[in-house]
């Protein structure tokens, strides 16, 4: 190939060669930022519950006669919501995976760990403790929500205690079920199952149980997303989730005849508005601010790109109009059709390489920017070549039509004026 | 001249009537981004209060302990007041008003027939809360001092919980029932929604539902009410929890005229922690105090959250890309008529009239893709407001932004087509009229 010839033609169109490199290489850095992007909040959405969300609906019950005996109702409604036909279990829980109201206690390994956190007045200092969450309900609630327990037992019913009310602290669970993170973060190399866990309470809490994956009801960072236990600690609030499983197909009905069936029931009471939903839309409400920035990011990564195919096809159009006559001189001294072909697909690809090259640049720089700003991590340096080569293939593509056009010049446009 | 360059510019741009539509469309995409989002940023950090905020202040004591620790996850307990401290700025006077308020959501028993109980959100305040904050009333009137420290069982109603439980905005000297209590019905204001909820609890929804109702503080700690807004403590709470040293949960405003009297109410404020520590109550220096303006207040509390900045960021390189492809675009087409430069300046023309020329045609483009860009805009906003998050209603374009749209796309336009301008405008005017 001939790269002279290209190379002194482009030094004659310096400035707009230079700003469609520009622009390759701000569409580089911005789209591979923006991939990146899209893939951590993909990740985010699709994180596993651990719960086998398809046939789980929930009901927020909240009483409003104060001196209700709570328990009670609790055991009453239950023992009506699994009446209703298409309902195979029901529990009654305080809080859910991803449900966002979020109870943690400061947990630690050791009695001596916690009277050393005690004395920094930190639970975190030093990494002796963590701050998982709990989740509380009646018996039952492992096989409701569908954990898969992957060692150890699920609790006894002579082991479950009473939560806190408004006016009494609840009493000292004895056993609990940790999720794996949780066991292999407070006893690392060790079998958790056995092993005592200190909270504050007056007693140890013994591990009995350790289910595979278990997510918190409010996300933070990718490392203790998965600090969390279940105890066997009935609910004891005013306001309380009715958990229902169901056939999937049957949700909605099971809803509604649970919401029905809970007025009748007691009319003392008020369900929330959006207290009455599957799992499924429990899910999706959690992570609609992630979709709605997927699909902004989505919308803005395929803009740029489609806007930087038009400035290509653009600028070569008036190229080639422009170059016209020493196109037609050059077909008429005897240059093929797949010599202009290539002559322009090679100066596009010059063009682009430069953007390219000043883009990948770009893009980790935008990635520091990212990364001190909005928490976001590393870019891997494999997006870097695939970039490349989107922008590459891009950028052939566009420059494809205009290029045709070129190659079919006539020779005899040579023997014309203008 | 200007009617001629336009029509010149409307022939050129006719020409290449794809190419147009493409730059049209590219400026149009950037700014209709841009805008969604610039608007979004406008009314997240408006001015809750016009005419009122600049004489507004927070104040802010520091009762921790030394050693305390700040947690990662958790509010700042600072950002609110223990009940001592409170009643002491309010019972101190030191400012032109003051009062202490919080929040809280009541279950409202209707005596109306065929009306379930539901939870309102309202606000316990002391008696200076209306006044300060200028809230309009329909009907009645607000709470005296004196209704404060006699704990009436009084309440103001917003208009709409008065349409709703009585049909009617004038409901002054009705009963209502909140939780187990009845209040008498002193007042209903017009519907007041100041956005953001400045005077709200810090770490609560800072565009949430308007205060439906408005009782004194001390009539809802005597009914013990609860505060919904967050409680942190840091040492072990003995007696009553909600009047205890160590615990924060109310919120303080205070109005200050003039810089005077707000440099001495940050001497008070001083003055009262160093006396606190002279008590052994405050372990940390006086000079921890703090009075904040209601805006810089808000700035403080980030409210715009970091996706949106990140929109906003994302629609902005958005535009960056648009434009640098609209220079380009613009350059070779201007220069591909450098011939038509070269005959106009052999006739006459001076460099300044081609910059002319072509300056019109950069602008022409960009109001095409102002009303392009405008339109896009609404639609953005439109899928804005749809969107569940607290501020989405607050989504609209008021007539500042409108302009600002336009104005937008014709600067970002004409600063596109000044290099390709100046470039044109350097053509000889002799050489280009050999080689045709």
């Amino acid at each position: 190939m001939q790269w002279r010839p290209i190379l002194s033609s482009l030094r004659h169109h310096k400035l707009t060669a230079l700003l469609l490199m520009l622009q390759v290489a701000l569409t580089c850095a911005i789209v591979c930022n923006v991939v990146f992007m899209i893939v951590n909040r993909v990740e985010q959405v699709s994180l596993p519950s651990g719960v086998d969300e398809a046939g789980l609906s929930m009901l927020v019950s909240e009483t409003i006669d104060k001196h209700e005996n709570k328990r009670a109702r609790h055991a009453a409604d239950l023992a009506g919501l699994s009446k209703i036909p298409g309902v195979t279990a029901a529990v009654a829980v305080d809080t859910l995976p991803l449900g966002r109201d979020e109870s943690s206690y400061g947990t630690c390994a050791s009695a001596e760990d916690m009277a050393t956190a005690i004395a920094a007045h930190s639970m975190m200092r030093g990494g002796l403790c963590v701050q998982p969450a709990v989740y509380g309900g009646t018996p039952g609630e492992l096989g409701v929500l569908g954990l898969h327990l992957a060692a150890g037992r699920d609790f006894r019913t002579d082991e479950y205690v009473a939560g806190a009310d408004e006016h009494v602290a609840g009493a000292d669970v004895p056993v609990a079920i940790l999720s794996r993170a949780l066991a292999e973060r407070l006893y690392p190399g060790k079998n958790a199952l056995g092993q005592s866990i200190y909270t504050g309470g007056s007693k140890p809490i013994r591990v009995i149980g350790i289910v595979d994956t278990l997510l918190r009801p409010q996300l933070r960072e990718a490392g203790v997303n998965q600090y969390a236990m279940l105890f066997p600690m009935l609910p004891n609030d005013g306001e309380v989730t009715y958990l229902l499983r169901s056939a999937p197909q049957d949700r909605e009905r099971v809803l509604r005849m649970a919401a029905a069936k809970l007025e009748q029931l007691s009319p003392e009471r008020i369900i929330p508005a959006g207290g009455m939903r599957t799992y499924t839309q429990m899910r999706e409400a959690y992570f609609q601010r992630d979709t709605t920035m997927i699909g902004l990011l989505l919308a803005s990564g395929l803009g740029l790109l489609f806007v930087t195919a038009l400035g290509i096809t653009g600028l070569a159009n008036f190229w080639v109009q422009q170059r016209r006559r020493s196109i037609g001189i050059r077909r008429a001294i005897g240059a093929s059709r797949g010599d202009i072909l290539r002559y322009f697909q090679t100066e596009n690809f010059l063009i682009v390489s430069g953007g390219i090259a000043l883009g990948l640049l770009l893009a980790i720089m935008l990635n520091l920017v990212l990364m001190k700003h909005y928490e976001l991590p590393r870019l891997p340096l494999y997006y870097l070549p695939i970039g490349a080569l989107a922008l590459w293939l891009l950028g052939q593509l566009a420059v494809l039509g205009p290029a045709l056009r070129a190659a079919a010049v006539p020779p005899v446009v040579a023997t014309r004026s203008v | 001249m200007f009617g001629y360059y336009f029509d010149l510019a409307l022939r050129s741009l006719k020409r290449n009537p794809v190419l147009t539509a493409l730059m049209v469309l590219a400026i149009g995409l950037g700014i209709g981004a841009s805008m969604t989002m610039v608007t979004v940023l406008h009314v997240m950090s408006g001015d809750p209060l016009p005419g009122r905020s600049g004489q507004l202040y927070y104040p802010q004591l520091d009762p921790l302990p030394l050693k305390y620790q700040q947690s990662a996850y958790g509010p700042d307990p600072r950002l609110n007041f223990t009940w001592p401290d409170a009643m002491a700025l309010v019972a101190a006077h030191r400012a032109e008003r003051q009062a202490a308020m919080a929040g809280g959501a009541l279950l409202v028993r209707p005596a109306r027939t065929g009306l379930r109980p539901f939870y309102v959100d309202g606000r316990y305040a002391t008696a200076d809360f209306f006044a300060m904050f200028g809230v309009p009333f329909l009907r009645g009137q607000g709470w005296s001092a004196a209704e404060d420290d006699g704990r009436a069982r009084v309440v103001v109603l917003g208009d709409t919980l008065s349409r709703k439980l009585f049909g009617t905005s004038d409901s002054v000297g009705r009963m209502v029932r909140f939780g187990d209590a009845d209040l008498r019905v002193i007042g209903v204001t017009a519907d007041w929604h100041p956005q953001p909820m400045f005077y709200a609890d810090a770490s609560s929804k800072a565009f949430g539902e308007a205060d439906q109702f408005f009782l004194p503080l001390a009539t809802a700690m005597d009914l013990k009410f609860d505060a919904n807004s967050n409680q942190s403590s840091w040492a072990s709470i003995e007696g009553d929890i909600m009047k205890s040293p160590n615990l924060t949960w109310l919120q303080v405003w205070v109005q200050l005229k003039d810089p005077a009297q707000i440099a001495a109410y940050r001497q008070f404020l001083s003055d009262y922690s160093a006396q606190q520590k002279a008590l052994g109550r405050f372990e940390r220096p006086p000079s921890h105090a703090r009075l904040y303006g209601l805006m810089d207040w808000l700035g403080r509390q980030n409210l715009v959250s970091a996706d949106v900045r990140l929109q906003l960021w994302l629609a902005l390189g958005f535009l960056l890309v648009c434009m640098t492809n609209i220079v380009a675009l613009l350059l070779a087409k201007f220069l591909r008529r450098s011939g038509e430069v070269s005959v106009r300046r052999a006739l006459g023309a001076r460099r300044r009239d081609i910059f002319l020329q072509f300056g019109i045609e950069s602008a022409v483009i960009g109001l095409a893709g102002g009303v392009l860009g405008l339109g896009i805009a609404q639609l953005g906003l439109w899928s804005v407001r749809h969107r569940p998050d607290d501020y989405a209603h607050l989504a609209q374009m008021d007539f500042s932004m409108l302009v600002g749209t336009f104005v937008l796309a014709v600067v970002a336009s004409v600063l596109a087509g000044l290099l390709p301008a100046w470039r044109a405008c350097r053509v000889a005017p002799a050489l280009q009229l050999k080689t045709l």
